[in-house]
């Protein structure tokens, strides 16, 4: 039963994506099943979280062959958390989609592709296995190959050839390191490598696998300096597909990076999580820079993601039970704020004409709804309070500052500062400015109909209703990512939910 | 000032928010009693326990003096807006922002919990964002809105960090608590932090130099907001804070000096500037200035008299500071321009406004029996008992209050007397609803003067208290017999005199000196922008190129650095013992997988280098036939070939090859070096790998098991569909949306549209 349970987050998406697939030409059947198998999703997550209070740690073997010899799906908190949010973000990016993507796009494939996306990152979250993993991060590679360049433009060929390019370095740096992790203890299963990693008698070679890991998932994660894919290629697709690669992708490698280094590599924690922490502090920088730089909605967004991403590796590389807590909360927080402001740029693009953050304007006056929809994550994502992102934060700055580490704190606010000049400069010239052709949003050429208005405001709107719970209503959140944290580094609890209980 | 209707009524909006501050008023005005009678009221909700968090509030002298101000003033500026912006078409957004504003006030004022009181901190300065670029198409607004956020926010982060500290060191967030421990936080080794942490934030919220000059640039507020914010509450906030902070942070050398120094040029350097503006407006900012340096400097104290001084001088201050700037509000509403030299004989057009001018300008300038009068006796008398820095504190002072008279006397007095001067709008008084805040508030520094045991026991000395954390019984009056404060007052009123005398002259000397000067807060500013901007180019032009050849050669570089140092210092290499064994048929194959890889390197055939790379994959399957797995090396041998029939047919449809020729000579050598390093690392650590015996549990359980259970002889096969089944189910997927990406690719290819940038690198770092 547990097993058809934890197998969920794997099934749904690709059911839901061979049935899109399968409704051939009605293009009206194939969104009603895309947005019900969002849902369902989403339910699925929190049905997870529901089960892991319950039970604990939940553990399906599949095939029914008992770990490690076969592959295990382990959802503790962590794994159930990130299948939730997938499925928030899922549910949200396809009603959005109904109103942005075009109908070539739809027809050739987009929403089963988009399914097949989301199957993959949930495998990634929920897999106890450490070559699995490996699989499901081919699965998201591919599929979101296949959604970047559903367009065809010139600019989105570019930008995905460079994205598949680093990928694939990372993929196969991920498959060596896997290799090795596999010949030298003889096992992939996750929490048998708890236990057998500390038995390896060379264990410089174990610190020498686990800085593989860092830089394979730090392409993946986009860390300083293997971010470079990120920038080339998110504002070249459809909006959707922006927005779900800027929640899901590079959080998938995080998710990895934190189980990896709370469950197997724990043995030169002042070696790795230090360099980990190190690297969280220039990609803050360089991210933050990044975007100081550009001029377009998109692109902007796209360079605050590598910077943001620095912040949940800091919370890891702290590896106390607060800063892990805040990567954990940070991870939740940014999926949904960041998803949320692609949405929004997608929204400003049509009602102006264009992402130029130069040749629009004028949005404050006649669209204050959406005025508000962008100022709420963005202010979040600033880390201005009372919003989710100033909890996250302020996690962060605690736990920081708790041991000692001033240095990579004062970073964390530095940075903090920027992201504010960033999103103030979108304010400034989307919003607050008059529109340099003195076009009025959202008429003439650029007017909205009814339906994609509500199509492509409600997902927002939603989202940024979370965002303002979590910051007013945080505690609950804090408990459930401090329950999380908790498992993470007391991996006993994990090691004998999977392998049974030991001596 | 477009979009105002001077004939429209005021709307019904105007009146029904205007509920809001006067029920807060009522509410704060019901804990007087209490407060005057010593008491300490205390509430707490919960909010994020698990981190430290509280909706916890405290209601001493201190709050309530500033909830009453906030409040209070509140009425009368919602009131006095409804009539200024009367047919504005944002003004419902304007009473949102007044309203978030002064909600985010009073709760910082009140709250007892640092990080809650860190939340209202930031709200009013995201409010007053909102506020200074109200006029959001005008670009000075917009620009200077920013300024003011980024600065006081860029305070607000250093402080969080103080606070932080604070609380981990005195282990609780509650501020009650805090406080309570008296100055233990003196004794710890991060003192010193918290206190430049927390004075960083204070200072930029208060605008204390260097950072003052976003108070000034504020003013492109409209003006009851400059009024309310940015004179008689919000930039008290960093004011309230050290007040609040006193008896914890305060009391040592490097707080006295501190805020002593820093208050004390603040005052006297923007009195100086104050005197040099023509702008109205811009006037009053500068002397808005002067006193929160003034407050700052009385803070910096550790004496009761010093502190009475500062709570009766925030009173004061208040009353004066918002009436003048409601009447130059009245006066640019009326008249159309707020220039000193523009304006002059209103007192006949509107003598309601004149007398609100004159009462408050009075008490501004410290003559009796105004209020303001006691305020600057008490301050002569706080300024003498502060100790070693007295003479600083006294110079300062005088200097200030002198600059005061002046700049006082020059804004009441010039727009109303003399002879009339034509202006944009033909003057005549404001409606009641401008008026009357500003003649309540300026007869109330007069009131106060006469009777100031109204204002004493109930509210500035408890704040005072709070302060100093000691009870007092000290009480103002305006009569304290011949002494040194009086002599004092003597002299100020004197000098303040002459200069009004001399006003003109004094306005071009001062004019002419800070033209000359090359260095301004405000310019630093633009250069730091400027600079981050320009940083940021850079960085971004080197690291995110649109290049891949240079992206590839980072990402790889970072690799063998990072794994070949960990390595070397982790002394992890190893050989294996076999190593010296290799059979003589292995050293052909090596040979053919060498030579395969030197030619796809140096050819400059695409052609020749596929086919090169395919030897090279043929010759792995070799190794693995010859190790005894067949079925693996059909599999790599069949991929092989596909590749390379594949990708041969591509690259007949391809534009010429140009090989390495444009990396240039150092860029092979620097290809070829991180090539090798790279190859040499993955190497070093294969090697080290087979170097430990391999562990076969998985082996002989599948071989264990493959029969009885998994009904199946190939043990390989068995692994792919049966024991690892979920990783073949995903391999199957990948290879399914791979096909299906290309049917896309391929049914799309008709709308493809080329961009204008085709042929040229499509730099993917810059616009």
């Amino acid at each position: 039963m547990t097993a058809w349970l934890v197998a969920l987050p794997i099934l749904v998406p690709f059911v839901t994506a061979i049935l899109a697939f399968l409704a051939g030409g009605s293009i009206t059947v194939k969104r009603w099943i895309s947005v019900a198998g969002a849902a369902v999703l989403l339910a699925v997550g929190l049905l997870l979280i529901h089960q892991v209070y319950q039970h604990g740690i939940l553990v399906g073997a599949m095939g029914d062959w008992p770990p490690p010899f076969g592959i295990a799906l382990v959802v503790d908190f962590l794994s159930a958390i990130m299948v939730a949010i997938t499925g928030i973000t899922g549910l949200a990016v396809a009603v959005y989609a109904l109103a942005e993507v075009d109908r070539a796009e739809e027809h050739v494939g987009f929403h089963p592709l988009f399914h097949l996306l989301l199957g993959g990152v949930c495998g990634a979250f929920t897999t106890g296995d450490m070559f699995n993993l490996y699989v499901w991060f081919e699965v998201m590679l591919i599929s979101s190959f296949a959604l970047l360049v559903l367009g065809s433009r010139k600019a989105q060929i570019d930008g995905a050839v460079k994205y598949v390019a680093l990928n694939l370095v990372s993929t196969v740096l991920f498959l060596v390191a896997v290799g090795l992790l596999y010949g030298m203890t003889g096992t992939l299963n996750m929490a048998d490598l708890h236990l057998t990693i500390p038995q390896v008698e060379n264990q410089g070679l174990v610190t020498a696998v686990a800085l593989m890991f860092i830089v394979a998932f730090g392409i993946k994660s986009a860390l300083f300096p293997l971010f470079f894919w990120l920038p080339a290629a998110y504002h070249t697709p459809s909006v959707s597909v922006s927005a779900i690669f800027s929640a899901l992708l590079t959080k998938v490698g995080v998710y990895a990076l934190i189980r990896v280094f709370t469950l197997i590599f724990t043995q030169d924690v002042g070696y790795t999580h230090n360099l980990l922490l190190i690297i969280a502090g220039i990609t803050m920088l360089t991210g933050v820079l990044g975007a100081a730089a550009q001029n377009e909605f998109r692109r902007i967004l796209s360079f605050h993601i590598v910077s943001q991403i620095g912040y949940m590796i800091m919370g890891l590389a702290l590896y106390t039970p607060l800063g892990v807590m805040g990567a954990v909360f940070y991870v939740v927080h940014h999926i949904i704020v960041k998803a949320n402001l692609f949405l929004v740029s997608g929204v400003a693009n049509r009602l102006t004409g264009s992402f130029e953050l130069k040749k629009i304007g004028g949005l404050y006056k006649s669209q204050p709804f959406v005025a508000v929809l962008f100022l709420v994550p963005a202010f979040s994502l600033a880390g201005l309070p009372p919003l989710s992102g100033f909890w996250a934060k302020l996690v962060l700055v605690q736990a920081g500052l708790e041991i000692g580490s001033y240095l990579i704190v004062a970073t964390a606010l530095l940075v903090g500062l920027l992201t504010i000049y960033s999103m103030t400069k979108i304010w400034n010239e989307a919003f607050w400015k008059s529109h340099p052709d003195a076009i009025e949003p959202g008429t003439g050429a650029v007017a909205l109909s009814r339906r994609d208005y509500i199509l492509l405001t409600a997902p927002i709107a939603g989202m940024a209703a979370l965002t303002v719970i979590i910051g007013l209503w945080t505690e609950p959140f804090i408990l459930l990512a401090t329950a999380a944290a908790e498992q993470l580094l007391n991996p006993d609890a994990y090691v004998n939910a999977v392998l049974g209980a030991r001596p | 000032m477009a979009g105002l209707d001077h004939d429209a009524r005021m709307p019904l909006l105007a009146w029904l928010v205007t509920l809001l501050p006067l029920a807060f008023l009522i509410l704060f005005a019901t804990y007087i009693p209490a407060v005057s009678a010593g008491e300490t009221i205390r509430i707490v909700y919960p909010w994020a326990p698990s981190i430290g968090v509280s909706l916890s509030f405290v209601i001493d002298g201190l709050s309530l003096l500033f909830a009453l101000l906030i409040s209070g003033i509140g009425v009368i500026i919602f009131l006095y807006s409804g009539s200024y912006l009367a047919g504005h078409p944002q003004i419902g957004r304007f009473y949102l922002y007044l309203a978030s504003f002064m909600v985010s006030m009073l709760g910082l004022v009140v709250a007892d919990n640092l990080i809650t009181m860190f939340v209202f901190w930031e709200l009013t300065s995201i409010t007053s964002y909102f506020l200074i670029g109200f006029n959001n198409e005008d670009q000075t607004a917009r620009r200077n809105a920013l300024q003011a956020l980024l600065v006081t926010v860029a305070g607000g982060l250093a402080m969080l960090a103080g606070l932080v500290l604070w609380a981990q060191a005195g282990d609780s967030y509650e501020l009650s608590v805090l406080l309570a421990q008296g100055h233990a936080i003196h004794a710890d080794p991060l003192y010193g932090w918290i206190l430049a942490l927390v004075l960083i934030g204070a200072f930029t919220k208060s605008a204390q130099f260097p950072f003052h000059f976003w108070l000034p640039n504020a003013m492109a507020a409209p003006t009851p907001v400059s009024a309310y914010l940015h004179s008689a509450t919000m930039v008290k906030g960093g004011v309230y804070l050290l007040a609040r902070m006193h008896p914890g942070l305060g009391g040592t050398e490097a707080w006295m000096w501190s805020l002593i120094l820093v208050g004390a040029i603040t005052a006297v350097l923007s009195s100086v500037i104050a005197v040099r503006q023509t702008d109205l407006k811009l006037k009053l900012a500068y002397t808005t200035v002067m006193a929160l340096g003034t407050l700052t400097m009385f803070l910096g104290a550790d004496t009761e008299v010093a502190l009475a001084a500062a709570m009766t001088f925030i009173l004061v201050h208040s009353l004066y500071k918002a009436t003048l700037f409601l009447v130059v509000g009245m006066i640019d509403h009326e008249t159309g321009t707020r220039q000193i030299d523009a304006v002059g004989g209103l007192r006949r057009a509107m003598p309601i406004a004149a007398a609100a001018a004159l009462l408050a300008a009075f008490s501004m300038a410290g003559f009796p029996p105004f209020f303001g009068f006691i305020g600057k006796e008490m301050m002569y008398e706080g300024a003498l008992a502060i100790g070693p820095a007295a003479p600083i504190v006294v110079v300062a002072a005088v200097a200030a209050n002198a600059l005061m008279i002046g700049v006082a006397l020059a804004v009441a007095l010039r727009p109303f007397f003399g002879p009339l001067k034509p202006t944009p709008r033909k003057p005549h008084e404001a409606p009641w609803m401008m008026w009357s805040g500003p003649i309540v508030l300026a007869a109330g520094g007069l009131l106060f003067g006469l009777f100031p045991g109204l204002v004493d026991g109930t509210l500035v000395i408890r704040a005072a208290e709070a302060v100093s954390a000691a009870p007092s019984d000290l009480y103002l009056s305006l009569w304290h017999g011949f002494n040194l404060p009086l002599l004092l007052s003597v002299i100020t009123t004197a000098l303040g005199l002459m200069l009004y005398w001399r006003y003109d002259a004094a306005m071009r000397t001062v004019d002419g000196v800070f033209t000359r000067i090359p260095m301004t807060g405000d310019r630093g500013y633009d250069a730091t922008m400027a600079g981050v901007v320009h940083v940021a180019d850079i960085q971004t032009e080197i690291l995110q190129s649109g290049i891949m050849r240079r992206y590839l050669l980072t990402v790889m570089a970072a690799f063998a650095i990072l794994v070949g140092y960990t390595l070397i210092a982790k002394d992890a290499l190893a050989l294996p013992d076999t190593l010296g064994t290799v059979p003589t048929y292995m050293w052909p194959i090596v040979g053919l997988i060498v030579a395969a890889t030197a030619v796809t390197v140096f050819t400059q055939s695409r052609l020749a280098a596929i086919c090169a790379l395919g030897t090279v994959g043929t010759a792995i399957a070799l190794v693995f036939m010859i190790f005894g797995a067949p079925d693996v090396a059909m599999t790599q041998l069949m991929v092989e070939i596909l590749v390379v029939v594949i990708v041969a047919i591509i690259l007949l449809r391809l534009p010429g090859f140009h090989g390495s020729a444009h990396a240039g000579r150092i860029g092979r050598i620097r290809d070829a070096v991180v090539a090798i390093a790279t190859g040499a690392v993955v190497t070093a650590i294969m090697l080290a790998m087979v170097s430990m015996p391999l562990d076969r549990r998985l082996t002989d359980y599948f071989e264990a098991h493959s029969v009885p259970e998994a009904h199946g002889r190939n043990i390989v096969n068995v692994i792919l569909v049966d024991f690892r089944a979920l990783d073949t189910f995903g391999e199957i997927a990948v290879v399914g949306i791979a096909g299906f990406a290309c049917y896309a690719l391929i049914r799309l290819r008709r709308r493809q549209t080329w961009d204008a940038e085709a042929g040229r690198r499509v730099a993917d770092g810059k616009p």
